[in-house]
């Protein structure tokens, strides 16, 4: 039978994250943003709740929960605030899992205690100023000399690289070329602090302005063989992997935004007056109101049956291109109309909206742009 | 060292509260109903405790039905066991009838040294309950904590009221109540709510206690509620201009309100 009920174990953490957003997060988040702080206190009280554990088992350090625990959480975040959830989301998704999928037995149990219990952060080094859409045209560089690897080139715009607690960040680069001249691609584990691998200042951007995003640059960077992540030439594949998942996890993020946005209109409609009636009674505002719950209740549709079938085992490629485009969509329209129903006091950044409105943007960019994700649904479709 | 923590479900206090027209009871089916954020902090002093002195948490609930929500909680917190007295005939129990309740729970689990409340539930507000229980045990009472610790079979306590701060020894086995200041609960993980799944939650009646349900309940109550009216609004509140007689001006005000 189709059921689209939550189990109780499920609605029991979304309830717990909801609480922890509304104490914890809401009321501290505003100052952090405005002044583009990384918000190290929040982090250390989630790791000690176990949010970035969740889709890690218990031999890990993690929560011995799944995928979907997580795309829960992120929505719940999100709800109140997108630079806390895509911490957690760049920490887990883009961060541990790789190693935890990929790595050998020394790799996990190297730095999976650390990361899973965030007491470190790890980072995903995939796009250069050169290339991101097209991540195969990458131009950093790996080649290995005795037992060590030596690391060229630059990488743009990577979340979580740059922090006090940034453990490591998953590099992918060019190990050499295939018999048929393609690029092979391998990742490489590269701990902080590594010589030869700098932190630039962190960038000024639109949004997401408590999160840390960051230039990395490697010259002559060397790390041991050892740290090769996976199998040599599987970089590739690797990252299309994590990608895949990391679409539910940024439509769930995504879907927290909406949500938040309706969130906030429904309480200032009931408030705010206009022309002597709360502006709530106005069919204009109800009808935006209408539709923005429409677009988040089928956007969240969207994402639960993607991450439904990704915890199958079944291929979910599609339904995840599908939910990150519809959902980051829904995010935008929703911050506009938020905004909107906000008049002037929605342009104000004291207000959660300004914050949705400045947060929403990037969702249709990152971890794959919204052209990207119909280039995807396209090619399953055949085309 | 074996705790028991006396959890209450009440209303949330982020909903609207008010109660029911039939009987004057708290009308719990409009309000979410949510762990008493003093029992959250009871039941993480607990698990402190435990955390140094080893033993078993166990969780007493008393209320309806869905109640169970908030044992949940205190077990995904990291509580061992509850127990849930869950019976029709307690509707309308008194602050009496709880304690004599509680009292009766308490004595089924094995070796308890030491039972931990909170020092007043935000829904019924009587304060009552870990004095009467006390009494009714016949252990000392230790109330109003902010700070407490366990040294052998010794417990002590710091009990802040307005007139300062007392200074509370007694031996266990002992009651003890505590206040918002003793600490920041900890979340539930989400390991801790899998686990919450596979613990021992018994559920009781009165009869199974050996109480008779005349004893509780709305007619076992020593008082009745006649009659019940809501708050009427906040007045807009009386403005005073200082011109350089402000003072005085609010000394006759609380004169006048007979405040001082
Ligand atoms: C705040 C932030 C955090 C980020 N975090 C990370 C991170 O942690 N790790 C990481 O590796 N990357 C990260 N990124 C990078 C992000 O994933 C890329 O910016 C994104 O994939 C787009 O790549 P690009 O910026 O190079 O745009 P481009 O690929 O240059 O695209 C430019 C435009 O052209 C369109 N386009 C490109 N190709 C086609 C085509 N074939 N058909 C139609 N349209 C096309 C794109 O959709 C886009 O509109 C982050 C970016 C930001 C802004
Ligand atoms: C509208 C209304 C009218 C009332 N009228 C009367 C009345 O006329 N006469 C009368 O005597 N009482 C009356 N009560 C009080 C009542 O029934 C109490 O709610 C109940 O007896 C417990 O008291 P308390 O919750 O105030 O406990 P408190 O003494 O404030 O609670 C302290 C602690 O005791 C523990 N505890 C209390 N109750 C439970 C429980 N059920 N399960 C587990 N632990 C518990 C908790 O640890 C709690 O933090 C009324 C309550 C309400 C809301």
């Amino acid at each position: 039978m189709l059921d689209f009920r939550l189990p109780s174990e499920y609605e029991d953490l979304r309830k717990t994250v909801e609480e922890f957003a509304r104490d914890e997060v809401a009321p501290v988040i505003g100052d952090y943003y405005e002044r583009c702080e990384f918000p190290y206190p929040i982090v250390a009280k989630m790791g000690a709740m176990g949010l970035l554990g969740l889709p890690f088992p218990e031999e890990h350090g993690g929560m011995g929960g799944d995928y979907f625990a997580l795309c829960l959480t992120l929505e719940e975040l999100a709800r109140v605030d997108s630079s806390v959830a895509i911490t957690v989301e760049a920490a887990t998704s883009l961060g541990a899992m790789p190693i935890y999928r990929f790595g050998t037995d020394e790799q996990k149990a190297e730095w999976l205690p650390s990361l899973t219990s965030g007491e470190k952060l790890g980072a995903f080094g995939l796009t250069e100023p050169g290339s991101g859409s097209d991540a195969g045209a990458l131009a950093t560089t790996a080649r290995l000399e005795g037992d060590e690897w030596v690391i060229n080139g630059t990488k743009a715009f990577i979340t979580n690289s740059g922090t006090d607690i940034t453990g490591l960040v998953t590099v992918a680069a060019v190990t050499g070329t295939l018999p048929d001249g393609r690029k092979e691609i391998s990742s490489i584990i590269v701990p902080s602090g590594t010589p030869g691998f700098t932190v630039s200042k962190k960038y000024s951007k639109v949004g997401w302005c408590a999160s840390d995003t960051r230039e990395l640059s490697f010259q002559d960077c060397r790390v041991p063989a050892a740290n090769l992540l996976g199998e040599r030439g599987r970089g590739f594949a690797q990252f299309l992997r994590t990608l895949d998942e990391g679409r539910v996890a940024i439509a769930a993020l995504s879907v927290g935004l909406a949500q938040g946005c309706v969130d906030e209109s429904v309480r200032y409609a009931h408030e705010r007056e206009t022309f002597g009636a709360k502006i709530g009674t106005y069919q204009a505002i109800q009808f935006k109101i209408a539709e923005m719950e429409a677009r988040v209740h089928t956007a969240r549709l969207a994402y639960y049956e993607a991450a439904s079938r990704m915890l199958r085992g079944e291929p979910f490629k599609k339904q995840a291109a599908i939910a990150k485009l519809v959902s980051s969509e829904a995010a935008m329209d929703n911050a506009r109309d938020a905004t909107q129903i906000f008049g002037g006091y929605g342009f104000m950044n004291e207000y959660p909206v300004g914050r949705f409105y400045r947060d929403a943007k990037i969702l249709e960019i990152g971890e794959g742009t919204s052209e990207v994700q119909k280039m995807l649904i396209s090619r399953e479709l055949g085309l | 060292m074996n705790i028991v923590v006396l959890v209450k479900q009440v209303p949330d206090t982020w909903s609207e509260r008010k109660l029911t027209d039939a009987d004057h009871t708290l009308d719990r089916e409009s309000a979410d109903a949510v762990l008493d954020e003093i029992n959250e902090r009871a039941v993480e002093e607990a698990l402190q405790l435990q955390e140094a002195h080893g033993g078993e948490v166990t969780v007493i609930a008393m209320g309806p039905d869905r109640a169970t929500d908030a044992i949940r909680k205190a077990l995904s917190m990291g509580a061992d066991k509850a127990i849930h007295v869950s019976d029709e005939a307690l509707h309308g129990s008194d602050v009496l009838a709880t304690a004599k309740v509680l009292a009766k729970a308490i004595g089924t689990v094995e070796n308890v040294d030491l039972v931990i409340a909170g020092n007043e539930a935000t829904d019924g507000r009587a304060g009552a309950v870990p004095a009467i229980l006390a009494e009714l045990l016949g252990l000392p009472q230790v109330t109003q904590l902010r700070k407490v610790t366990v040294e052998g079979t010794t417990i002590k306590g710091e009990r802040e009221t307005d007139e300062g701060v007392a200074f509370l020894e007694a031996s266990l086995p002992a009651v003890v109540s505590v206040t918002e200041k003793i600490n920041e609960p900890r979340y539930p993980s989400f390991k801790g709510i899998m686990a919450a799944k596979k613990k021992p939650v018994s559920t009781v009646t009165v009869a199974d206690l050996g109480i008779d349900a005349s004893e509780v309940g709305l007619s076992g109550a020593y008082t009745q509620v006649l009659e019940a009216a809501p708050k009427p609004p906040r007045s807009a509140g009386q403005r005073v201009e200082d011109g350089g007689d402000g003072g005085s001006k609010i000394a006759e005000f609380l004169v006048g309100q007979k405040l001082i």
